[in-house]
């Protein structure tokens, strides 16, 4: 069939009638699949849907029914939200147009265009859209994988039952017991998130069992909003956290979950709770879809987000390399809306705008102590580029700090909203 | 046009600035009049419907409490570290609500700058330091958010500003909920400019903002205004 699509939508009504045969009626609408419902996935889908204004037949597949955001759960383990605060189902995604499918996508068939999921369905598509986030790459701290110790030693770092169970563990931990994090090498999820949740983790430790020790392990020689982090916790609580960078052997630890112990260079030391963030790659279905590098994540194009693999896919999020952006909820967002543009312009000819591209992140420090860090981006023929930033100083008067977390707040709500409707 | 403008803030913002007055006193005193209705200054002045105004020049938004209520929205400026200077005043009496999302002072604005001029000329006789020397922190006269006619006059393209607003609704809701971060819809479309152009031009204080705004050209903050404008 020569028939072009956007000569099809256009002609209308009379064209379709002309040719009389439901099977082409139902092909001619076209089809993007959007595999994973986070601030990629379903802001994607959602803008697509909305914007092509039922142009675009869109299907989000996403395993849970509800959603937890990983934004925000060090603020549930420090005590400051509820649980259910972070949780977001998809019930207002069908009002936009998205049809939701709760399955796992376990196979893409990048040539015959279709995608298949666990429970045998099998969605053809014109454009997929894969936003699966992150997965852990086990062997990444010897001793600990995830099938085997994350029950013991939690990651915590896919929002769910795992968070529930990292603030039990705390909560749990005898008076002046030892909290550990193994902290991840660079490139993970949300940089300043592990030391965001040291801050939330002393927080609650300095209520409830003020003589605790917080021993961070951390293979980076540096990490994201650093002096921000050691002020604060010098600032709140004093003498509590220790971090041992490469110079001390941060870099070659093992972990033994059986003995709760942690093995810095050669010494073990017993803990009380070890949360174990391993090192990261893309997320599976990106794997099996084989849109991956030798590094484990997917290149992208700068201008839009589509795959450097394939012309028919684009990659949002924490699985995508793309250059100088963070792996964060705000970028999968951001990054969401430019390749939803991209996309109807592939399919319905709709105008298709320069690419702009943004990111912030707040961390709270202590209660009313908040701090951002962000920039804007721009597409370069090599990758995704800075073209301007900026970050929280120390030293700010505690009035902007406190505005500061309300504005978070205040973030929290339209970002959910924008990306769940 | 632009050169010439650009050119002349240039010359403002140097060393070597002229010593021009800010504005007549005794004018300024008559202008006040509408001012007074809410506002005290001088000998004994009290916090009213609006604040008491002796040492405006040099303080901090929303910083002299004294069991003085102020907006959110003047708090947030305040915490934000925007000070009372001339440029700053300026701006806001030329137009409160677009240098102030949400600010209570129900007056829409002085848009005489010689009316401007005057009243705080007037209102820098009861600060500490009334410098007499013009190009003198705090009460120098600097720049503006003083736009071109032709930009005020651009007429923005909706669907751009639809796309462009992408960007602003992770943080800004749609449905125009202010908790934490403002809303930005319904604005008249000129206030809205002229509030953008204050962030590029960092008289505005918040960072995020200046960022954003920052690298939108004239042609785009008209449309985003065209678009949020249009929405209720």
């Amino acid at each position: 069939m020569t028939l072009n699509r956007r000569a099809f939508i256009g002609t209308g009504i009379a064209t379709a009638a002309a040719l009389n045969a439901p099977m082409v009626m139902g092909q001619a609408k076209p089809r993007v699949v959007v595999i994973g419902g986070g601030a990629g996935g379903a802001t994607a889908a959602r803008y697509i849907a909305k914007d092509s204004k039922g142009a675009v037949e869109v299907t989000l597949v996403e395993a849970n029914p509800i959603y937890t955001t990983c934004f925000f759960s060090n603020l549930y383990i420090g005590g400051f939200r509820e649980f259910e605060s972070l949780q977001h189902g998809y019930d207002k995604m069908a009002a936009t147009g998205v049809t939701v499918i709760n399955d796992l996508a376990t196979g893409v068939d990048r040539a015959a265009k279709t995608v298949t999921l666990a429970g045998g369905a099998v969605l053809p598509y014109d454009r997929l859209v894969l936003s699966p986030g992150i997965d852990f790459r086990d062997g990444s701290v010897p001793g600990w994988s995830v099938d085997a110790h994350a029950e013991i030693m939690p990651h915590a770092y896919k929002a769910g039952p795992q968070t529930q169970l990292l603030k039990a563990q705390i909560e749990a931990m005898p008076q002046g017991g030892t909290f550990a994090m193994i902290a991840p090498p660079n490139p993970y999820r949300c940089p300043p998130g592990p030391y965001e949740r040291i801050s939330m983790v002393a927080w609650l430790l300095s209520q409830k069992n003020p003589t605790a020790k917080i021993l961070i392990v951390d293979p980076k020689e540096k990490f994201s909003k650093q002096g921000l982090f050691e002020d604060g916790w010098s600032r709140h609580y004093p003498g509590m956290v220790e971090r041992v960078g490469p110079d001390f052997g941060g870099d070659k630890v093992e972990v033994r979950p059986d003995t709760m112990e942690v093995v810095i260079d050669g010494s073990a030391q017993k803990v009380d709770v070890c949360n174990v963030i391993p090192g990261q790659m893309a997320g599976k279905i990106a794997q099996i879809a084989g849109v991956t590098d030798e590094k484990g994540w997917a290149p992208v194009l700068p201008d839009s987000m589509k795959s450097k693999m394939d012309e028919n896919v684009f990659v949002l999020g924490d699985s995508s390399a793309q250059g100088d952006m963070p792996k964060s909820g705000f970028s999968a967002n951001s990054q969401a809306k430019v390749a939803a543009m991209a996309i109807r312009g592939e399919l319905t000819g709709s105008k298709v705008f320069p690419a702009k591209y943004s990111n912030t992140c707040w961390s709270l420090l202590a209660a009313d102590d908040g701090v951002k860090v962000g920039a804007s981006y721009e597409p370069t023929p090599e990758k995704i580029a800075s073209t301007s930033s900026f970050i929280s100083q120390n030293g700010e008067d505690a009035g902007l700090r406190k505005q500061t977390y309300e504005e978070s707040i205040g973030w929290y709500e339209g970002i959910t909203a924008d990306i769940f409707g | 046009m632009l050169k010439r403008i650009i050119l002349a803030l240039a010359m403002a913002g140097g060393p070597l600035s002229a010593a021009e007055l800010i504005g007549d006193a005794d004018k300024g005193e008559i202008v006040f009049r509408k001012c007074s209705g809410c506002h005290e200054v001088g000998v004994s002045a009290r916090n009213r419907i609006g604040p008491e105004l002796n040492r405006i020049f040099g303080r901090r938004a929303a910083a002299e409490k004294d069991g003085f209520f102020y907006s959110k929205g003047l708090a947030r400026m305040g915490a934000d570290g925007l000070d009372w200077e001339f440029k700053t005043l300026d701006a806001y009496l030329e137009n409160p609500k677009a240098l102030v999302t949400g600010t209570r002072m129900n007056f829409s604005g002085l848009k005489d700058p010689q009316d401007r001029a005057d009243v705080l000329a007037y209102l820098r006789q009861f600060s500490d330091m009334p410098q007499n020397i013009p190009e003198s922190s705090p009460t120098a006269r600097a720049r503006e958010v003083e736009l071109p006619p032709e930009v005020l006059a651009l007429v923005g393209d909706p669907e751009y500003g639809e796309y462009l607003a992408n960007e602003c609704q992770t943080c800004h809701q749609v449905d125009g909920s202010n908790d934490g971060i403002p809303a930005i819809i319904g604005w008249p479309a000129e206030d809205f400019v002229i509030a953008m152009h204050a962030y590029k031009q960092k008289i505005r204080p918040h960072p995020v903002m200046q960022m954003m705004a920052g690298r939108l050209t004239e042609e785009e903050i008209a449309a985003l205004a065209a678009y949020f404008n249009g929405l209720e």
